[in-house]
């Protein structure tokens, strides 16, 4: 079942948490340093490429349950008729692993799809209202392990502040997934689903494309790194941002990051294009802020600094390649960020010296 | 120098705490079997409504650190000359206490010609809880009254991944049997395990603190505190009905280790793990290994973890791991056997792993 079977006139809620843990075994994995921070992917399967989808109302609306009542079977028939844009790749039946939310168990022309299943939750690409809305559904679902009560109070809690942050991002004007509805009772919330790759999938085939020769990397680094010093200093006007709105992600790596490609070259790629040409190609984008699980509200320079310096460890240690160009996206940060950009950079200092961890005693 | 049967032979010697402990291992180079001569234990136990202070542990583990290590010596069965080194906990913990069982070590080094080794606490307990659950390469929550840490080995060392960023649980735990005046025999801990049991009734609010890997204690202890007052004053709970002990224990400890064993998850499935072993005091508790195991089989893993013996600070583990140094070449000279109050897990090289 597929969302885009419910009729149904959402209103949405807004917001909760989601943290979800990429298990899958990754550059970013094996380099594991001590203060790193845990990386929560929704790692994005990068052989479904969907168009992308603008939620058709933004404002959204409550989904109903679906269990409580079944679709119009008028409904159903034109989801069918419209299944052109839908999943090509994974059109097939998965087999699920784990038992799918009640949510996603109603008969649909699109199957849901796990992408990754993490500590807290499990992403699922699904469709919304229609077959050609892709969206992701993120599902935290019940822990066996923690007291009913306290589960439920924790995932509803977590599910609805996640919707309040992403709600609050998007109206400021901050490249985040749209929410198109939620039900953090039941533990779920569905969003725009994001086209493109991850940063770090982006950030890692672009260094693995480059002369391996280390003088030569030298001679034409400067040169060569053009368009990923370009991306840095997006990601750094992406965060400020975000910062700006008085939102702190809580967990920022470049696995957190889409990097949406410009409409127009999904059609190009197809008439042959050149290596260079696609090359080139690689970094372009906007960069969309992801996973707001651990998200927070606040203003305070302590707080957004932090969030630097978790993406700087995470950076350093996704891509060390890459490690000395971190600077650029603290400097457009700054640029970006203006006064407020300065003085939190200078807490960043304070932070880096402290590092997170103290000596315990015991 | 190896016993009769090649064995290699250690003495170690811990003390960082409340517990003054001293035990004897046998590493077979053969088999790479490590067995356990004699472990003894004396434990300091303060009356309830109060915590164990420096000054009268290290007292106590001056008193007792002859005796104990007698009747170590005497229940292992090997002579003195079959010893190949004295380890001894170097840190960290209590200053007084560490101090008091260094002397005793470096005592019987010099009174038997023997060499030195200086352990990591920290390392000391997941080299034993390796050693004895057979876990290869698990993901470790170490969690007693002075540390709580998540950890996963990688190149050499173990790293940290997440942590408490205030007060231990165990702390926490030791802290509210203060409050509510439970004995400290044989364990704080212990005591409010048994108390839970009778409780659940309710579930009181407690605040929920994980920041990513990372959680803290001490505003739960404090909301613990407050909800123990309102119940002496005789006010009632969220259904209207008075509270009791029982269900303050149960409350408390349904929160916290579901934040245990959630931050614990979270390492998890950031390295690929499922396995998990939980060692310290706390990793006694039948209820915290319960909730491990649910997560950990949900994740298609298992939990690792020991009884009071080997989980609760003992001499054992100093000998253990102390022993797999002395077997890569690992002295502690005399002039530099000194002990830190302060000494992070990831600041062992961990030579003897691959």
């Amino acid at each position: 079942m597929r969302l885009g079977a419910f009729p149904f006139p959402a209103k949405v809620p807004l917001c909760p948490s989601v943290a979800i843990a990429d298990t899958s075994p990754g550059p970013d994995k094996t380099k594991v340093r001590d203060n790193q921070h845990p990386q929560r992917n929704f790692t994005r399967n990068q052989s479904q490429t969907h168009p992308l989808a603008i939620g058709p109302n933004p404002k959204i609306c409550q989904l109903m349950d679906p269990t409580s009542q079944s679709p119009p079977t008028k409904k159903r028939k034109m989801a069918s008729s419209t299944t052109t844009t839908s999943t090509t790749t994974a059109a097939v039946e998965q087999e699920h692993q784990f038992p799918l939310p009640p949510i996603l168990t109603h008969p649909s022309s699109t199957p849901p799809i796990l992408i990754t299943q993490g500590a807290e939750g499990r992403l699922y690409k699904t469709t919304f209202l229609s077959p050609s809305i892709p969206c992701a559904l993120k599902y935290r679902p019940p822990k066996p392990y923690r007291h009913p009560i306290l589960d439920a109070r924790l995932t509803k809690a977590r599910l609805a502040f996640e919707a309040k942050v992403l709600e609050r991002c998007r109206r400021e004007g901050v490249p985040v997934p749209a929410v198109y509805a939620q039900n953090a009772a039941a533990g779920w919330i569905a969003v725009e689903w994001i086209e493109g790759a991850p940063v770090r999938v982006k950030i890692n085939e672009w260094l693995g494309s480059r002369p391996k020769n280390e003088e030569e990397e030298r001679e034409g680094a400067n040169k060569d790194q053009g368009p990923l010093v370009e991306l840095m200093r997006r990601i750094g006007s992406a965060i400020a941002g975000l910062h700006r709105t008085g939102v702190v992600h809580g967990d920022l790596t470049t696995s957190n990051m889409m990097l949406r490609p410009p409409k127009a070259s999904s059609s190009e790629q197809t008439n042959g294009v050149t290596e260079e040409g696609e090359k080139a190609k690689l970094l372009e984008g906007e960069v969309v802020i992801i996973d707001f699980g651990l998200a927070n509200q606040s203003q305070s320079d302590e707080d957004r600094a932090t969030d630097l310096y978790v993406l700087e460890r995470a950076f350093a240690s996704t891509h060390p390649r890459a490690e000395n160009l971190f600077e650029h996206l603290l400097e457009s940060y700054k640029e970006t960020f203006g006064k407020k950009g300065v003085s939190v950079l200078n807490k960043l200092e304070d932070v880096r010296m402290r590092g997170r961890k103290r000596s315990m005693i015991g | 120098m190896p016993d009769a049967k090649g064995r290699r032979i250690a003495l170690g010697c811990e003390g960082s705490a409340n517990k003054l402990g001293i035990g004897i291992i046998a590493h077979d180079p053969l088999t790479g079997e490590a067995i356990v001569l004699s472990n003894v234990r004396d434990t300091f136990v303060s009356p309830p409504g109060t915590g164990f202070l420096p000054k009268d542990t290290a007292r106590h583990h001056r008193a007792y650190f002859v005796r104990v290590a007698k009747k170590a010596l005497a229940a292992s069965g090997v002579s003195i000359d079959e010893i190949d080194c004295i380890c001894y906990t170097k840190g960290p913990g209590m200053g007084g206490p560490l101090t008091s069982v260094a002397v005793g070590a470096r005592t019987l080094a010099l009174l038997w010609g023997k060499e030195l080794v200086g352990v990591n606490h920290c390392v000391g307990h997941i080299e034993m809880g390796r050693a004895i659950t057979g876990a290869s390469n698990p993901v470790v929550l170490y969690v007693s009254g002075g540390n709580t840490q998540v950890i996963a080995y990688a190149e050499q060392r173990y790293r940290i991944f997440g942590e408490t960023l205030d007060i231990a649980v165990g702390n926490c735990l030791d802290r509210f049997a203060r409050t509510l005046e439970i004995s400290n025999d044989p364990a704080p801990g212990y005591n409010i395990e048994q108390l839970a049991k009778q409780g659940g009734r309710v579930l009181l609010d407690l605040p929920y603190a994980v920041k990513g890997m990372d959680c803290s204690f001490s505003g739960i202890l404090g909301r613990a505190d407050d909800l123990a007052a309102q119940m002496k004053a005789g006010e009632p709970g969220p259904d209207g009905e008075p509270f009791t002990p029982a269900d303050l224990c149960f409350s408390l400890q349904e929160t916290v280790f579901a934040m245990l064993v959630e931050i614990t998850e979270r390492a998890m499935a950031h390295v690929g793990s499922n396995q998990v072993l939980i060692v310290g005091g706390v990793g006694c508790n039948e209820r915290l290994q319960e909730m491990m195991g649910a997560m950990a089989a949900e994740r298609g893993g298992s939990v690792y973890a020991t009884d009071e013996r080997f989980c609760i600070d003992n001499g054992i583990m100093i000998a253990h791991a102390g022993l797999l140094a002395y077997e890569t070449g690992f002295r502690t000279p005399l002039e530099e056997s000194t002990c830190t109050q302060r000494f992070r897990t990831d600041e062992v090289f961990v030579k003897w792993r691959d």
